[in-house]
């Protein structure tokens, strides 16, 4: 009887959304992220006419469109681990905490290892490994507390957001130390081909996980325990390990995302590194159309939401607009893309419409 | 009995009910009475339609069809908040109170005695405490509401409800997780709100407690009222078998003894010893052979699901042992019983079934691919495969395997379900009301699966209400009440009228 | 009843052990100064702290309260040093547009069931957004009024000063006691925290009360701003950077369930009070390095966080689970 309740309202939903809801139906999710990514750009082009020109500039390529896609990596990196840990109905709000542990880590290595220290774990290699390791027993903690004690992931997340800061700074000592190794810096401002090193790293990030999760039965897993987990623990899913690898996975991309943050200004500053990042990648997640309801993810689109919130920020800042406003629009943009996705709101709008017709 | 003068108007009065969803009838040109100072039961299986009777009584739903009148005057309640401001005030099984506020904050949310502009705590306290005195009910009210028991809880929603001014009174399941002394408690609260001149709705499925508490009893089944009945009036068995009904499905006549002969015959498969749960089920012994079908009886709440579950370790035993195949094996989760070739097809298809977004072929393939492994995933080529043999073998009714599962009738989403097990193969399968909630067609589909499930060789255990339905297929019948395995029927005895004495024995 | 207390009684445990190990190894814990102290130091985000408590109780949870402080501090030292209005005209119009962002993120919420979550997140953009296009720059307020509080002290015995600041932070404390536990609105507030749908069906107005929870905190942040920028004598639109995490700590701490339907607000003031002597013991300590500050937060989230999560699931603060619970997921 319950059931019967339940069709009658989903029916409803499904009328009401009707053309509205057409626009955001599955299908047409690619096409609208597209073409919201090209609107933003087109006018980023009207404002600067030169904003599509890439000129080769010391063996770089130079120009927004480079930028955009700099800019983005570490944020496109985080938004990957983000929409997996989404999918499973969760949040993590530490990946910020993290990109600054994973920072000062590095650092504070490869600054031994510059004062001529010899043992093996300070090369710049191992160096990058263990931060990554560093990144993953981060994201360990926060999955034990979500999947094993079973606090809310948005609290669970919260603890090392807060603490991961205070552990940053007692790595680096309360200073921000910086480097000059090579290899190191590398990560955050390497160039290859002329292309920003940054960039290598979060497509082969996005391609690897795009790989894992869809050529292996991890992607159906997750999508199952995100919509139904009582449904899919019975159906034999072990839920937990599920999450706990997500939360990890988050914690990997975060010490990657930290290192290029590192590299980029050869030094850790715990206090300002990664900071509100978590807030953009959990955005980008959204305007990517995975909703925070957990279920169906869209690594693509999170990394195309990645770009479009850091396409606008770009065409701030090459506008004649002050810099100053950069926040201000991207808290309206962002507010009209929740809106646009809110069955509510578009039921509030379409509704005069619907019956008078 | 308080039900003489019944030539005054009635309490409540509903003529021609009806409720139509765009898949079912829920309910179809139901009347109902109910007279100031009687207790009158609504009986009836899963899906019979009394859920939904309330549901258009209290203004959940809006009714297709039909009038209500309170006291003599037409009432149109658009909500559950609006029909307890006309009077009818409605107690659910899972009590719809704040756990977290205290007994009295509770009584008196939204309406609490003000003082100098403050709310008035000692007098809070004080009246809520006189109120549940006056119903024999003296505990602390300035402690939390969910420091007190289910039975304590829903006196209160009543108490509060009561002090609403509520003409009619709605009590959804309210004993099902009480025991006696808490049943006892709670019936002397509705005596004497019956002498208050309070009419009450009661919803339950212990024949027992309708017994001993209800002045009439109208039975529905299939959306349909069957009968309604002075409760001194009504038999036992008639009641079961206008709750439970005889409509016969087509299938039955292929009963076939020698088929149960021949099946019967394989080895045994499961066999469970004293299994039990405190509070869940009571110790009970069952054996289940290959090939063999066991049909599990017995009313809703008699520990029917309960037993599925133990079995499947969704919900962990803490007595007894299991043996499959002779072997003794500790059961502990779903994943440790599918890997020892169970499946479990749940009672609540929405809930603990389909993963609604997900599409039918990825729900086909989900207990397979989840029993393989994370990495051994199957090829996509062989994923449409499967699922395609699968709508192909079970006849589901989609338009293809990419539609999500959530906008299948339920029947297909039933087939669903059982296509996830059969694709891997499984040993054993406990189907939780394989047939519920499901049209005729698909109804006899499903029967005819379970059968050929049965002679391929897979050990079945299946719950239904459908008393035909089990007749039909078991070749052994456990019969379960108050939570408890009462007895087991063989291959000759099982017929409806057995079951339904078995069911309704004292 | 023990249980419902427990929390709370833990908090104040803690503030006395924090303070006892203080007083231990230095004797100024022992004056009144150190006591005025406390109170003016964390007189402004305790403030939006008492705002928290109520969201929080209601189920939600708000991460606009530092931009917001940062914006009020800002647009204050504009319109008073700038363009010359008078400082009690624009603390009422701050306050009023305060309000009016918190209310419209209420309606956000409640209307358009977008989580709080992302609502007050485009609000914490908006708001230092707003802030920076006001002024990048620190705007000193030079104003006789200014002076005028910052003279308003209270001198206790024992060079005790009992500031503007810490009165205030006083009065919004009992006000809201006052609010949670002596008004409808209050228990409307934890009914609504406690079980949302049956709040809906036992005549809580839904609706106005979210709506009226955001626009108190956005109101007392707001107040937390002006409280800062007396104590400042400027507007600065990069302070307060994250400090609604430590606002959201403190209420946590304070034995509140971020869950909703259970807590403090006297809870959350013990936990500003305890976070406040861990600082001060910090500075007074010099050896001992500021970023303990934040990995004691840290730990102490996590022990109250745990607490709860024992408490609630041996005694059911959540719901009426008499079944035994469902093995995982």
């Amino acid at each position: 009887m319950n059931s019967a309740g339940k069709e009658v309202s989903s029916d409803q939903n499904r009328r009401g959304n009707l053309k509205i809801g057409k626009l955001f139906s599955g299908d047409s999710r690619l096409l609208w992220t597209v073409l919201a990514l090209v609107i933003i750009l087109l006018v980023d082009r009207l404002i600067s006419a030169n904003f599509f020109d890439v000129r080769l500039v010391n063996d770089r390529l130079v120009g927004s469109l480079i930028n955009i896609l700099d800019n983005s990596a570490p944020y496109a990196l985080l938004a990957v681990g983000m929409t997996l840990v989404i999918a499973t109905k969760g949040i993590d709000l530490s990946v910020g905490a993290v990109m600054a542990i994973c920072a000062a880590v590095a650092v504070v290595m490869i600054r031994n290892y510059e004062a001529g220290a010899t043992e093996f774990y300070y090369q710049p290699g191992f160096v990058m490994l263990i931060t990554i390791i560093i990144g993953a027993i981060c994201g360990l903690w926060n999955g034990i507390l979500v999947a094993f004690l079973d606090l809310q992931p948005i609290i669970a997340t919260l603890i090392l957001m807060v603490a991961g800061r205070g552990v940053a700074q007692m790595i680096t000592g309360g200073q921000s130390p910086t480097f000059t190794n090579e290899t190191l810096a590398f990560i955050g401002r390497g160039v290859v081909f002329g292309v920003p090193f940054p960039i290598y790293l979060a497509l082969a990030a996005l391609i690897l996980v795009m790989l894992l999760v869809r050529r292996t039965a991890l992607g159906l897993l997750i999508e199952s325990v995100g919509v139904n987990d009582r449904a899919s623990y019975y159906a034999g899913i072990q839920a937990r390990m599920i999450k706990l690898f997500v939360y990890m996975l988050s914690g990997v991309c975060a010490a990657i995302a930290g290192m290029i943050v590192a590299g980029e200004v050869k030094s850790a500053d715990p206090h300002t590194a990664g900071l509100f990042t978590e807030l953009d990648a959990i955005l980008a997640v959204v305007i990517g159309g995975t909703a925070l309801s957990g279920g169906r993810f869209y690594l693509g689109l999170s990394v195309m939401g990645v770009l479009i919130i850091q396409s606008l920020l770009v065409g701030l800042y090459v506008s004649s607009l002050h810099p100053t406003t950069n926040l201000v629009v991207k808290a309206i943009v962002v507010l009209a893309v929740l809106l646009l996705q809110s069955p509510e709101f578009r039921r509030f709008i379409t509704g005069p419409f619907r019956r008078t017709a | 009995m308080s039900t003489n003068g019944q030539e005054k108007t009635p309490l409540l009065e509903a003529q021609g009910l009806t409720k139509i969803f765009p898949s079912t009838v829920a309910l179809s040109n139901v009347d109902f009475t109910l007279h100031a100072g009687d207790v009158h039961a609504l009986v009836g299986e899963n899906g019979a339609g009394k859920s939904t009777l309330i549901k258009l009584i209290t203004g959940v739903y809006p009714k297709d069809g039909g009038t209500i009148l309170l006291e003599g005057k037409e009432i149109e309640p658009r909500s559950p908040r609006h029909a307890q401001e006309l009077g009818i005030s409605t107690v659910y099984q899972e009590v719809n109170l704040i756990p977290t506020m205290s007994v009295a904050e509770n009584i008196f949310l939204g309406r609490q005695p003000m003082r100098y502009g403050m709310i008035d705590t000692r007098a809070t306290n004080r009246q809520a405490k006189q109120l549940l005195k006056d119903f024999g009910v003296d505990i602390d009210v300035t402690r939390n509401l969910s420091s007190f028991s289910v039975a304590i809880q829903q006196i209160i929603a009543i108490v509060r409800g009561v002090d609403l001014s509520a003409k009619v009174l709605i009590l959804d399941e309210p004993t099902s997780s009480l025991d006696r002394q808490e049943v006892d408690m709670l019936f002397s609260v509705i005596r004497s709100l019956k002498e208050r001149g309070i009419g009450i709705i009661l919803i339950t499925h212990f024949l027992d407690q309708v017994y001993e508490i209800s002045d009439r009893i109208t039975v529905l089944r299939n959306g349909q009222k069957v009968g309604e009945h002075l409760v001194t009036e009504l038999p036992r068995v008639q009641l079961i078998t206008e709750m439970l009904g005889k409509e016969l499905t087509q299938t039955l006549d292929e009963k076939g003894t020698e088929a149960s002969a021949s099946r019967a015959a394989g080895k045994a498969y499961l066999r469970v010893q004293g299994y039990a749960r405190e509070g869940m089920v009571e110790p009970f012994d069952l054996e289940i052979r290959e090939g063999e079908i066991v049909g599990l009886a017995g009313l809703l709440g008699s520990g029917r699901t309960e037993v599925a579950h133990l079995i499947f370790g969704i919900d962990q035993h803490d007595q007894g042992e299991a043996y499959v195949r002779g072997e003794q094996t500790r059961i502990t989760s779903p994943r440790k019983a599918i890997q020892h070739g169970f499946g479990l097809c749940p009672e609540d298809r929405k809930v603990e079934g389909i993963i609604g977004d997900l599409s039918v072929r990825e729900n086909i393939i989900l207990a397979l691919q989840a029993k393989m492994g994370w990495f051994n995933y199957l090829s996509r080529q062989k994923q449409n495969a499967l699922a395609d043999d699968m709508i192909k073998a079970l006849s589901i009714a989609t338009p293809n395997a990419e539609k999500p599962v959530k906008e299948l009738s339920g029947g297909n989403q039933q087939k669903v379900i059982l296509a996830r097990w059969l694709i891997s193969n499984p040993d054993f399968l406990i189907l939780d009301e394989p047939t519920r909630g499901i049209d005729v067609g698909a109804h006899a589909e499903i029967i005819q699966i379970i059968k050929r499930l049965a002679k391929e060789g897979k050990a079945m255990l299946i719950i239904s209400s459908e008393l035909a339905e089990v007749v039909d297929y078991s070749d052994r019948v456990v019969i379960m009440r108050d939570r408890k395995k009462l007895r087991e029927l063989e291959s000759d005895d099982i017929n409806e009228n057995t079951i339904m004495q078995a069911i309704a024995a004292d | 009843m023990r249980s419902r207390f427990l929390p709370l009684l833990m908090t104040l445990l803690v503030f006395i052990l924090m303070y006892a190990f203080a007083y231990s190894r230095f004797d100024s814990f022992g004056s009144m100064r150190i006591i005025g102290n406390l109170l003016r130091d964390n007189a402004f985000w305790g403030i939006a702290a008492v705002g928290m408590t109520f969201v929080i109780i209601s189920g939600g949870i708000d991460l606009s309260v530092g931009s917001v402080i940062a914006f009020t501090g800002v647009f204050c030292a504009l319109m008073i040093d700038r363009n010359g209005w008078d400082p009690l005209a624009t603390f009422v119009v701050i306050l009023t547009i305060g309000t009016i962002f918190g209310a419209t993120m209420g309606f956000f919420i409640h209307r358009f069931k977008i989580p709080a979550f992302i609502v007050t997140l485009s609000g914490l953009f908006l708001a230092r957004g707003m802030a920076y296009v006001l002024s990048t720059d620190s705007i000193r307020i030079d104003h006789p009024f200014y002076e005028q509080i910052s003279d308003l002290v209270y001198i206790f015995p024992d060079r005790g000063r009992f500031t503007f600041a810490a009165g205030a932070f006083l009065v919004v404390l009992v006000i809201g006691i006052f609010l949670a536990h002596f008004t409808r609105f209050g228990r409307n507030v934890y009914a609504l925290g406690g079980n949302p749908d049956a709040a809906l069906l036992l005549g809580v107005p839904v609706g106005r009360t979210t709506i009226t929870v955001y626009a108190l905190n956005s109101f007392l942040t707001t107040l937390a701003g002006i409280i800062l920028s007396l104590a400042k004598h400027s507007g600065d639109s990069t302070i307060a950077v994250g400090l609604e995490l430590d606002v959201i700590a403190a209420v946590v701490i304070g034995g509140t369930l971020l869950t909703g339907g259970v807590g403090y607000v006297i809870g959350t003031f013990i936990a500003v009070m305890t976070l406040g002597t861990i600082q001060t013991y910090l500075t007074l300590d010099g050896s001992l390095t500021p970023w303990w500050i934040k990995i004691v937060i840290g730990v102490l989230l996590f022990a109250f966080v745990g607490l709860q999560k024992l408490l609630s699931s041996r005694q059911g603060v959540f719901g009426l689970k008499r079944r035994p619970a469902i093995a995982g997921p």
